[in-house]
């Protein structure tokens, strides 16, 4: 389990990395898939199967296809990625990242510190147990999920109607 | 097993703090939203191995949560961004800053 656990670490991290830092938004989105998909592993080797089968159908499948498209069909060609090859110079991203460092750093002594509880082993909790727990006591939880969602679907529709263009040929010759 | 709870949390924190990073430093709005999956997506996983640390399966529920909150939020912001770019032409948020109501 270790040996695959660090793997699939290393392959979320690097193509995270490769996620950030490439000027093509296509390229990007390919590299999250990737990432997403072996934080599917990391979370199939944490006892969470279920879990893991829902980041790859919903986060990995529906999400990144969403988000394919989207950008498909925006149609940016490669004046975006020139944009953004200039827009990212490194006077730009070097604060920021070296101070998210120190955080980075902080978090993980803290965390490494010799913990209070003793360190358990891994718990496999199987999705019966998170379905009587979902509809048990977080009923009302999901039900504000399904409203959230529907508010989702309305609020999209709703921005992202096109306004209908009434122009008669002749009218649109004269506004010319 | 071998795998530790401390390594999924130390984990989770790195790609948060990718996300932060990349949040920070991106201009085209399209990034920028992508950075913030990247974020909830370093969230749910801290959850995951919570819930395996304990046994208990609320941390799973709350990824189930963080996983709806998600496709709601990508829905609506990709909306928006279209918007953005039908009235603007360009994707950096920096021309996004005036707001005429």
């Amino acid at each position: 389990m270790g040996p695959a656990f660090y793997i699939a670490a290393g392959v979320a991290i690097f193509s995270t990395i490769m996620v950030i830092t490439r000027y093509n938004i296509m390229h990007a989105l390919l590299y999250l898939i990737v990432s997403l998909l072996s934080v599917a592993v990391i979370f199939f080797l944490y006892g969470a199967p279920f879990m893991a089968a829902l980041e790859v159908i919903i986060y990995a499948g529906a999400i990144m296809v969403l988000m394919i498209f989207f950008v498909m069909m925006l149609n940016l060609g490669p004046q975006t990625a020139g944009d953004e090859r200039h827009w990212l110079s490194p006077r730009i991203w070097i604060g920021p990242a070296v101070l998210c460092a120190v955080l980075l750093i902080e978090l993980g002594y803290l965390i490494l510190q010799p913990p209070v509880l003793p360190a358990g082993e891994i718990v496999m909790v199987d999705p019966k147990a998170v379905g009587k727990s979902l509809f048990g006591p977080y009923v009302l939880a999901v039900e504000l999920a399904g409203m959230l969602l529907m508010a989702g679907i309305v609020g999209a529709y709703h921005l992202g109607r096109q306004k209908k263009k009434i122009t008669h040929r002749f009218l649109e010759r004269t506004a010319q | 097993m071998i795998i530790s709870t401390t390594a999924g949390l130390v984990l989770a924190g790195i790609l948060f703090v990718l996300g932060l990073v990349s949040m920070l430093i991106r201009r085209n709005i399209i990034f920028m939203l992508v950075s913030v999956e990247i974020m909830l997506n370093a969230a749910g996983l801290a959850f995951i191995v919570a819930a395996s640390r304990w046994g208990q399966p609320e941390g799973q529920v709350m990824f189930m949560f963080i996983l709806a909150m998600a496709a709601a939020e990508v829905s609506v912001g990709l909306a928006l961004i279209l918007q953005l770019y039908h009235q603007l032409k360009t994707l950096d948020s920096d021309e996004a800053s005036k707001m005429n109501g």
